[in-house]
């Protein structure tokens, strides 16, 4: 069972009409509906190809939110082999929002860290919908120290609403952690790749994605503020998000034209969450990609590649 | 030879360009509600002389404290291009910055200068909160880049004032990627051997709380300034209880673990002198300061008049 997002309830109604009429010609065999099941299927169709060819940007952060999307989760199970989770910062706790550890991609071993939200109400409670503490953060750090010193790869999985804003994550250094992780991805030595899969919310995600190689899905988002915590703060009405997702330029599309990613990865129609492993299989053909590029490059050039890009960052705008 | 001949001239920036005030202004402490004489408060720092507390200072001001004799020269910082994204929430972008640039007299959130501080050569940059909240963009982001690489050039200390709301929204994701931008340039730092020394002030958070501003060999705050990474009313919604008092003050961190120093402004410039003299293995600094410029010499300096308010 989908769950349609607002926008998509004209759809919802057309495909709940279909499956009605599919539903009362199982009860009843005489019944044939299949000519007028087959129309409202084709005016779905044609329906979801017009709402996702033109998305603002605000419903672009409702899909990239989609609790049914592929999350850091789904990807680790059906991208890598081997995975070997390993948790822990060796000073405080296992932060069950950052998932992280050894893994296999196509033979070569990595290591794979990401944020991951939960799909229900247990799993969003244990994993804290994603927003890593200081812990995360430390956990993360140390992962990549050990990718360092054994020349694996680093990829990262960007999900998170941002970095969890609590008492205890803030009397354990949650801005030091953020600032730690974010050297350490300008430290290491290894091709360092970072996918936005969802949300790319802030400093808990740029402690993440501060890669050689930044990649965003198709729907997701990245962004300085959450669309309705920017809405609250310059329009005084948090009901203003809509507004401030346009302002904000939060999409792959327009990041890609501002350099901050170097690719978009396409989703299939109707977003990551009605076809998983669609999703799921442009990713590996991109993170394949990816790493084929810098495979070549030695230690030192794979660390300045990294500063270069973010120094560099900021030079161009956006056309009028 | 006049003492200060080996300043570039029209550069020059001594106490000679505060924009005066008259004597007998009265300011109100924020905290305690005194009434202090306007020159006898910004002689002591902007702290007031009869609680302690610690106004806001800016870097102008704050500089023509800490350097030698009042002393320093601006550091050239790259301008970036102005409003990437376009921004405009119910007023434009380059609105606020105009209206911004008339309140502080100041082009952007960063002054960046060097000269000495008790004889020995070092780099500051301050943020200025007053300048839309001190907020992080482009600007601040250039300006920290600046500041490491004169500092590695010149091979001297960077000390670093920070004091912002947070990120530039109006910039968008940009101002964000200033959080690995800055941390490049403080790598730059780290590599030359040199030291960068942060004094954190009142208020410190968010993005730049989360990058430059805790990248320091040594954390030193001002008293009872707000450090945090989220501030205490998102918190408060997302836990829904009462902070405990202090709590994201100076103190409470230094408590935590997460300071070197919590130290009186009117301390801060002999401490810094003392800091950075040790780690860059010098000998003691000299008691004693420069004598202050004399009017003629000042203005033989060639002093920009004072700005027009
Ligand atoms: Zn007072």
């Amino acid at each position: 069972m989908t769950q349609y997002l607002d926008f998509e309830k004209p759809l919802a109604e057309i495909e709940g009409k279909a499956e009605e009429l599919r539903a009362m010609a199982r009860q009843n065999e005489e019944m044939d509906i299949e000519q007028e099941a087959a129309a409202l299927d084709k005016k779905a169709d044609a329906l979801l190809k017009e709402l996702y060819a033109n998305l603002t940007p605000w419903r672009k952060c409702q899909i990239a939110r989609h609790p049914e999307r592929p999350h850091c989760k789904d990807y680790i199970e059906a991208l890598f082999n081997e995975y070997t989770p390993l948790a822990g910062d060796r000073n405080y706790a296992d932060d069950h929002a950052v998932m992280g550890g050894l893994a296999r991609f196509n033979d070569q071993p990595v290591v794979v860290i990401g944020h991951e939200k939960g799909d229900d109400t247990k799993t969003r409670i244990e994993r804290n919908f994603g927003m890593a503490r200081p812990e995360g953060y430390r956990k993360a750090i140390r992962l990549m120290e050990l990718a360092d010193k054994f020349g694996l790869p680093v990829i990262t999985l960007v999900d998170t609403p941002g970095a969890y804003p609590g008492k205890g994550a803030e009397e354990r250094g949650q801005s030091e952690a953020i600032a730690r992780s974010t050297e350490k991805c300008l430290q290491i030595k290894v091709p360092m790749i970072s996918i936005i899969i969802g949300e790319g919310g802030s400093g808990g995600a740029v402690a993440f994605a501060t890669a050689n190689r930044v990649a965003m899905l198709e729907h997701s988002v990245y962004s300085v503020i959450s669309p309705e915590g920017c809405a609250s703060i310059l329009w005084k009405d948090a009901e203003k998000m809509r507004e401030a997702a346009e302002a904000l330029r939060i999409t792959a599309q327009d990041l890609k034209a501002l350099g901050v990613n170097d690719l978009v990865i396409a989703e299939p129609l109707g977003g990551a969450h009605r076809d998983q492993q669609a999703a799921i299989s442009s990713v590996r053909d991109a993170i394949s990609s990816m790493l084929e590029e810098m495979k070549d490059m030695s230690r030192d050039e794979l660390l300045s590649d990294r500063r270069k890009k973010f120094l560099d960052m900021g030079s161009k705008g956006l056309a009028a | 030879m006049n003492w200060i001949t080996n300043y570039v001239r029209p550069r020059i920036n001594s106490i000679f360009s505060r924009r005066e005030t008259p004597d007998n202004l009265w300011s109100k402490c924020d905290d305690c509600g005194s009434m202090l004489f306007h020159r006898e408060l910004s002689e002591n720092l902007n702290v007031c002389t009869q609680c302690g507390h610690h106004m806001a200072i800016t870097p102008r001001e704050r500089f023509q404290a800490l350097f030698d004799g009042g002393i320093f020269v601006e550091v050239d910082v790259p301008k970036p291009i102005t409003d990437p994204l376009h921004f405009k929430d119910q007023k434009k972008y380059p609105e606020r910055m105009k209206a911004a640039q008339k309140k502080t007299s100041e082009q952007e959130a960063m002054l960046v200068a060097e000269g000495e501080i008790g004889r020995t050569p070092i780099v500051a940059a301050a943020q200025d909160f007053s300048f839309m909240g001190g907020s992080m963009g482009m600007y601040v982001g250039n300006a920290i880049i600046a500041a490491a690489e004169r500092a590695v050039k010149m091979h001297r200390p960077l000390v670093l004032f920070s004091a912002a709301g947070g990120a530039r929204m109006q910039e968008g994701i940009l101002s964000l990627m200033q959080m690995p931008r800055t941390t490049v340039a403080i790598q730059m730092l780290k590599e030359a051997g040199l030291p960068y020394i942060v004094v954190l002030t009142h208020p410190t958070t968010g993005g730049v709380t989360a990058s430059y501003a805790m990248l320091g060999d040594v954390q030193i705050a001002e008293p009872n300034a707000l450090i945090c990474f989220a501030g205490p009313r998102v918190i408060e919604q997302t836990i829904r209880e009462k902070l405990p008092e202090g709590f994201q003050r100076a103190e409470y961190l230094l408590d935590h673990g997460m300071l070197d120093r919590v130290t009186k402004r009117t301390d801060l410039r002999d401490e810094l002198i003392t800091i950075v003299r040790m780690l860059l293995r010098q000998t003691p600094a000299i008691k004693g300061d420069l004598p202050k410029p004399t009017p003629a010499e000042a203005s033989e300096a060639g002093t920009e008049p004072p700005s027009e308010e």
